[in-house]
């Protein structure tokens, strides 16, 4: 199995945990996907998109947490996420946080599905009184997982899809258009790695029996 | 081919009346399960081990030992032993023990166990799960093989001059089995003492069964015991029979819906079609259980779980009814058509495999099982068994 970056082509998959339809958490998302593959093609890099809407997989999430094991559609968007070249999460802010549906998929997420993968994280809220909640919150999940978050993050609140007399390079289309090219520059430097498939390549017996005990 | 039971000795309220039973009436039903599946003909009974209610087969040894001398051909098993927290030593006693008081009608299944606490209780680190999966069974093997041990480890303390008594029957020592859901490193633990391996094939799709019996499989001729075929697979299942399918949902679904292990999730018929879980006729589960051989090839040993999530014990003694009379010997014969000629049985003690050719042939298995050879382990430099 290759990666995106070994076929010359790099996939980013979009998780938007969005309720509505249409979301304003949704429509930044597709903002941003936008706007990096615009980067990308500036770059001479050929990219693909795709767009997973939470909420279509939130009983599949719930029995995940519940059983243990993915229904098939859900396996094939987490089979999708770790393959990717590119993350960009985006969460509506409740209560100081990202929601609960967000949360859910990362928490069944398998171990080191993101690690080291560039990420863009960004929320959407009411007012922009919670913006905070992408550095108290976000941060602080995707660093658990190791992923390779981009230094800007984006956070839309209700009042910046009107905003007016924000000058040009503050408003929240320059705020998007520099974190999408933070993540597109990101995306470019990564090497493609292989996939590592425990399966295929099993660690030998006799290695994995002189191993030093992990907890002394 | 072995059918069987495994219990895991959970007590659960059945949902329908509210009750519980008490600890000592789901140790008597285990008693009275294990009884029956030999009446009516199956091979194999294997209970769980935990330390924690709601479960209550603490002390497997005792219960099993109980049951050998209640029976005369049913197989005592383990689902699991667990090999990470109990002293290797202490098990190597106890098992070699029952090996005698049962003559040889005694296999284990090794396992991790999956109840965090259990590692601090009994002075363990979880972190260090499956560094003392291989380091207790490695000692444990040795200590089944060799009359004296001097054996120095990182997770135990030492052994000099250890001699594990009583030795084990006739100088063989019991059958293992490792089982395991996802963990690659015990399909290659298993693969390299050329002992089985068990997928409990409840919890999980087939596509992760497929996965990591493969793996044995390849790894089991990497360590040289053979071709990938010849290797020792057994697989769990989970039934609920009525003649009638419909009649069978409608039981069962009070059941699966307050599930400790999947209740409040999947609906039943999503749970059916994602996981073996087969709730329907005996028929049904006949074509399901067949399906396995699809997954894993031909195998040797196949278990059901029929007494969990609070089910009473008279629909449970019906099931195991209904696998003697209408599924079992349909399995038997239906599995030993297109079997591959050099697909061994699972390994027993010789003297189990001397009193079925001694018995003139009454398990289907016995013209089958003479005349394949025994499976030595580089590992251990010891043969394992005859094969029935």
């Amino acid at each position: 199995m290759t990666t995106g970056a070994a076929r010359g082509r790099r996939s980013i998959v979009v998780i938007t945990a969005g309720l509505g339809v249409p979301s304003s958490t949704r429509l930044l998302a597709d903002r941003l996907a936008a706007a990096t593959e615009r980067h990308l093609t500036d770059a001479g890099i050929e990219s693909r998109i795709e767009v997973v809407e939470l909420r279509d997989h939130g009983q599949e999430l719930v029995n995940h947490l519940l059983t243990g094991f993915s229904a098939p559609t859900l396996q094939a968007v987490i089979d999708q996420v770790v393959g990717a070249d590119g993350l960009i999460a985006v969460t509506p802010i409740f209560n100081a946080s990202y929601s609960g549906l967000f949360k859910l998929f990362f928490d069944v997420l398998e171990r080191d599905g993101l690690a080291g993968k560039p990420t863009l994280v960004a929320a959407t809220g009411g007012t922009a009184r919670h913006s905070l909640a992408i550095d108290h919150a976000l941060r602080p999940l995707f660093a658990y997982l190791n992923a390779g978050v981009v230094a800007t993050g984006v956070y839309a609140a209700a009042e910046d899809w009107g905003a007016s007399g924000v000058p040009a390079d503050a408003g929240l289309v320059a705020r998007i258009d520099r974190a999408a090219s933070e993540l597109a520059a990101a995306i470019a430097a990564r090497q493609g790695r292989p996939a590592q498939d425990p399966f295929a390549d099993p660690v030998p017996f006799d290695e994995l029996l002189r191993a030093d005990p992990p907890a002394g | 081919m072995q059918f069987g039971v495994f219990s895991v000795g959970d007590v659960t309220h059945d949902p329908t009346t509210g009750r519980a039973p008490t600890e000592h009436e789901r140790i008597e039903a285990m008693v009275a399960i294990a009884l029956r599946a030999e009446a009516v003909g199956l091979d194999v009974f294997a209970s769980g081990e935990h330390h924690n209610p709601p479960f209550v087969p603490s002390s497997p040894t005792t219960m099993l030992g109980y049951i050998a001398a209640k029976t005369e051909r049913l197989i005592v098993s383990t689902a699991t032993t667990l090999i990470t927290t109990n002293d290797p030593v202490k098990i190597a006693e106890d098992y070699a023990m029952l090996q005698h008081l049962a003559d040889g009608r005694v296999d284990l299944m090794m396992g991790r166990g999956n109840t965090g606490p259990v590692y601090p209780w009994f002075g363990f680190d979880i972190r260090n799960g499956i560094a003392l999966a291989y380091e207790h069974y490695n000692l444990l093997h040795r200590l089944w093989r060799e009359d004296v041990v001097d054996w120095d480890g990182k997770l135990r303390t030492p052994l000099t001059g250890f001699t594990a008594v009583p030795r084990p029957l006739d100088g063989v020592p019991p059958f293992v089995w490792h089982g395991s859901i996802r963990s690659p490193e015990i399909a290659e633990q298993a693969a390299y003492y050329g002992d089985g391996f068990f997928h409990n094939n409840i919890f999980w799709p087939a596509d992760h069964v497929r996965r990591m019996v493969e793996l044995y499989r390849r790894r089991w001729e990497h360590h040289g015991h053979g071709p990938a075929h010849t290797a020792i697979v057994g697989l769990g299942g989970q039934v609920f029979m009525r003649p009638n399918s419909q009649d069978a949902i409608r039981e069962f679904r009070p059941y699966f819906d307050h599930a400790p292990v999947y209740g409040g999730g999947p609906s039943l018929e999503d749970y059916m079609e994602q996981t073996p879980l087969t709730v329907g006729s005996p028929q049904q589960v006949i074509d399901r259980t067949l399906g396995f051989r699809d997954i894993v090839g031909d195998y040797q040993r196949q278990l059901f779980l029929v007494d969990h999530a609070g089910l009473p014990l008279p629909a449970v003694l019906e099931q195991l009814d209904m696998l003697g009379e209408l599924v079992v010997p349909v399995l038997r014969r239906e599995f030993a058509k297109g079997r591959h000629a050099g697909v061994p049985n699972a390994p027993v003690h010789p003297r189990v495999a001397a009193r079925r050719e001694g018995s003139g042939g009454a398990v289907p298995d016995d013209d089958s099982a003479a005349g394949h050879p025994t499976a030595a382990s580089p590992a251990a430099g010891a043969v394992v068994g005859a094969r029935a």
